[in-house]
C-alpha cells in the first residue's frame, strides 16, 4: 500500500484497502473557520429541531480547533455576527484552540495547521475548506469537506471516504533558482488539468520534493485541489520532523507507504526544465510560461492567502522588492500573525513598506472576493493565491493570474508580468 | 421526478460562480438561493422553477467545500444536475447533505438534452426520458454507498451496514 492507502487502512481499522474501498474512517483533528463554522451551526439547528441525532456534546473538542480567517477583519455586519456565533459555539462545546483575531495568533486555517502543527504526521484530518489538501505536506491524509459531513465528524469522530487511487509526481534534481513550488504544481495542473486529479490523491516525492523546504511541499499540496484532487501528501522525513520539533510537536507516529507501494500513474519531471509560468484568467490549468506573456499590463499585485503568503513567500517577495518601487497597487497580507511578526523582526516589513506596498492583516481577503482589495470590473490582477475563476477575486470581468511569489513581486516592480529573471 | 431543463453547454462550473465569494457570510437558505448561478447566469433565480434540472458539461462544481453551492440550486427548486462528470466535495455535499442528485450522463444524452426540454428521471432504472425530444438515455448508476445515503435521505440518517 501507498502511504494514502496505510492511512485510511489504519483509520477504518482494516488490514489493507485498495483504491474504490469504502472505510469509515476515525479522524484525529477537525478544523472550522467562520465561514465552515456557521455552516456547521446550521446543520447542528437542523438536526435538533428534526431530531435525527443529540447535538448536545461533541465527540472529542480536544480535537477540533477553529479560524477566524475569510471575513477578518469582520468586512461587514453579517461577517461581524458570524464571528459572534463561532465564539458562542466554542464556549457551548468546549473548544479551546480557537485562533481569534485581534488576541494573538490567528490566520488562514490552513497556515494555522503547520504554523501552530496542529496536524501531525500519521493523522487522518479533516477541514471545512477545500484547500484542508494543503496539510499533507505533514505526511497526514489532509482532505476538506462540506459543512454537513464537518457536522458529521464533529458528532461522530468519523466519516465516510472512497479509497482514491494515487497519482505520483516525482520531480528530480532541484528546483533551479528564481523557480518555486508554486511554478511547479501550476505547470502540473496544466498538464493534468483542472479534473486530471478528480477524486484521486496526489503524492509529491522525488530527489527535487526532498530538497524542497517543508514551506514549499505545502504549497504543492495546497493546490492539488485545482486538480479536484482528493488529498495531496508528501511522505514524511527528518526535515519535516525537524519543522514539527521546531513548533513544539515531537509525540506521533509516522507512516510511510510499502517499498511495493502501488501508483495509478507515475509523472516525472527533471526541476532543470520548469521555469516561471503564470495561470492565465479563467482557470488554474490555463497555464503560460511567464516569458511568453510578459509586458501584459497590470493594475494589482496581491500576496496572500495559505497558498502565497508563508513566511518562505515572503521572504521571495522581499527578495526583490528590497531597494526598489512598486509601480502598481501591491498589498501583502501575511498568512498568520507568526509569519507577519517574523516578517517584522527580520526587516521585510520594511523592505515592503519602503517598496510602497499596503501591509494588511492575515486574511483569505480578496482571495476569495470576500473583501480587503476586491477587484473591479476589467481590473487586471497578478496574485499568488490559488484559484481564478471568473468572479473569484471579485467582479465576474476582473482577470486574475496565479503566479509565484516572486512573478508577483517581479511583476509589481514593472507594473507589467515580468520574469524575474528579465529584472 | 420529471422537469425542464437549464443547460449550461460548458465544463468547470465552479463554485465561484455557483455562489460567489462574498456571499459565503450568509446563511439563510433562502437569501444564499437569491445569488445561484449569478457569476454566469445572473437572471438564474426569476426564471428557475421547482423541479427543474441543470445539464452542464464536466467537472460541475469545482472549486470550494462551501455548501452553499447545492443549498443555493436546490433552495431555488432544483432537485437534479446532470453533468458529465462532477468535482469530488461538491458531489458528496449533494448527496450527505440531501440537497439534490448529481447525475452522471455521457456525451450523447449531453449533447441531445436542449434548454427547456421536458425530462423524466427514474433513478432505480437508471434512465432518463426525454418527454420533449421522445428520447430515452441512460444514467450512470449511484455506487453502492451514494444509493444507500440517498435513499436514507443523508448521511446522518443513513446507518452503515
Amino acid at each position: 500500500m501507498n502511504i494514502t492507502e496505510k492511512l485510511l487502512a489504519k483509520a477504518g481499522g482494516k488490514p489493507s484497502v485498495a483504491p474504490g474501498d469504502i472505510v469509515f474512517a476515525n479522524v484525529d483533528k477537525v478544523m472550522i473557520h467562520d465561514v465552515s463554522g456557521p455552516g456547521v451551526i446550521k446543520v447542528f439547528d437542523k438536526l435538533k429541531k428534526e431530531g435525527i441525532i443529540s447535538v448536545e456534546k461533541l465527540w472529542d473538542p480536544s480535537k477540533v480547533w477553529v479560524a477566524e480567517d475569510h471575513f477578518v477583519p469582520s468586512a461587514e455586519k453579517i461577517s461581524a455576527e458570524n464571528i459572534m456565533k463561532l465564539s458562542k459555539f466554542t464556549k457551548q462545546y468546549g473548544i479551546e484552540k480557537h485562533f481569534k483575531y485581534g488576541m494573538g495568533q490567528y490566520g488562514i486555517c490552513h497556515t494555522l495547521s503547520h504554523e501552530e502543527a496542529l496536524v501531525l504526521p500519521g493523522e487522518i484530518y479533516v477541514g471545512g475548506d477545500s484547500h484542508t489538501n494543503t496539510t499533507g505536506a505533514l505526511g497526514a491524509f489532509a482532505c476538506g469537506l462540506g459543512h454537513t459531513d464537518v457536522a458529521y465528524v464533529l458528532l461522530n469522530g468519523k466519516i465516510w471516504f472512497k479509497v482514491p487511487e494515487t497519482l505520483y509526481f516525482k520531480l528530480n534534481g532541484k528546483l533551479p533558482e528564481n523557480v518555486m513550488a508554486k511554478d511547479f504544481i501550476l505547470k502540473i495542473i496544466g498538464d493534468v488539468g483542472n479534473d486530471g486529479a478528480a477524486y484521486a490523491a496526489m503524492q509529491f516525492g522525488g530527489s527535487g520534493v526532498s530538497e524542497m523546504s517543508v514551506e514549499s511541499r505545502l504549497t504543492l499540496c495546497n493546490m492539488t485541489t485545482e486538480a479536484g484532487a482528493k488529498n495531496g501528501i508528501v511522505e514524511p522525513d527528518q526535515k519535516l520532523f525537524d519543522y514539527l520539533a521546531a513548533r513544539g510537536a515531537g509525540n506521533y507516529t509516522p507512516v510511510y507507504g510499502d517499498k511495493d507501494a502501488q501508483y495509478e500513474k507515475v509523472y516525472e519531471y527533471e526541476a532543470s526544465e520548469l521555469e516561471p509560468l503564470v495561470a492565465k484568467p479563467y482557470s488554474p490549468e490555463n497555464i503560460a510560461v511567464v516569458r511568453d506573456v510578459s509586458g501584459i499590463e497590470l493594475d494589482k499585485s496581491y500576496i496572500g492567502s495559505c497558498t502565497g503568503a508563508k513566511y518562505e513567500d515572503l521572504e521571495a517577495v522581499a527578495k526583490i522588492l528590497k531597494g526598489r518601487k512598486v509601480k502598481i497597487r501591491t498589498e501583502i497580507l501575511p498568512a498568520a500573525i507568526s509569519i507577519y511578526k517574523r516578517a517584522m523582526e527580520n526587516g521585510l516589513l520594511k523592505i515592503f513598506l519602503d517598496a510602497g506596498v499596503t501591509v494588511g492583516p492575515p486574511t483569505c481577503g480578496a482571495c476569495c472576493g470576500a473583501h480587503m482589495g476586491v477587484l473591479a470590473k476589467d481590473e487586471i490582477c497578478i496574485s499568488t493565491t490559488n484559484r481564478n475563476f471568473p468572479g473569484r477575486m471579485g467582479h465576474v470581468e476582473s482577470q486574475t493570474y496565479l503566479s509565484s511569489p516572486l512573478v508577483a513581486a517581479a511583476s509589481a516592480v514593472t507594473g507589467k508580468i515580468t520574469d524575474p529573471r528579465d529584472l | 421526478m420529471a422537469g425542464k431543463v437549464i443547460k449550461y453547454e460548458r465544463d468547470n462550473i465552479d463554485t465561484d460562480v455557483i455562489l460567489p465569494g462574498t456571499y459565503l457570510k450568509l446563511h439563510d437558505y433562502d437569501e444564499i438561493a437569491k445569488h445561484a448561478t449569478e457569476g454566469i447566469d445572473p437572471n438564474f433565480h426569476a426564471r428557475v422553477k421547482k423541479g427543474d434540472f441543470i445539464v452542464a458539461g464536466k467537472n460541475f462544481g469545482c472549486g470550494s467545500s462551501r455548501e452553499h453551492a447545492p443549498i443555493a440550486l436546490s433552495h431555488c427548486g432544483i432537485t437534479a444536475v446532470l453533468a458529465l462528470s462532477f468535482a469530488r466535495i461538491f458531489y458528496r455535499n449533494a448527496v450527505d447533505g440531501a440537497f439534490l442528485l448529481p447525475i452522471e450522463i455521457d456525451e450523447t444524452a449531453y449533447k441531445k438534452i436542449s434548454e427547456n426540454d421536458q425530462l423524466e428521471i427514474n433513478t432505480q432504472k437508471n434512465e432518463i426520458k426525454n418527454l420533449t425530444k421522445n428520447e430515452v438515455y441512460s444514467m450512470k448508476p449511484f455506487s453502492d454507498i451514494i444509493s444507500k445515503i440517498i435513499a436514507a435521505g443523508g448521511l446522518f440518517k443513513y446507518k452503515p451496514d
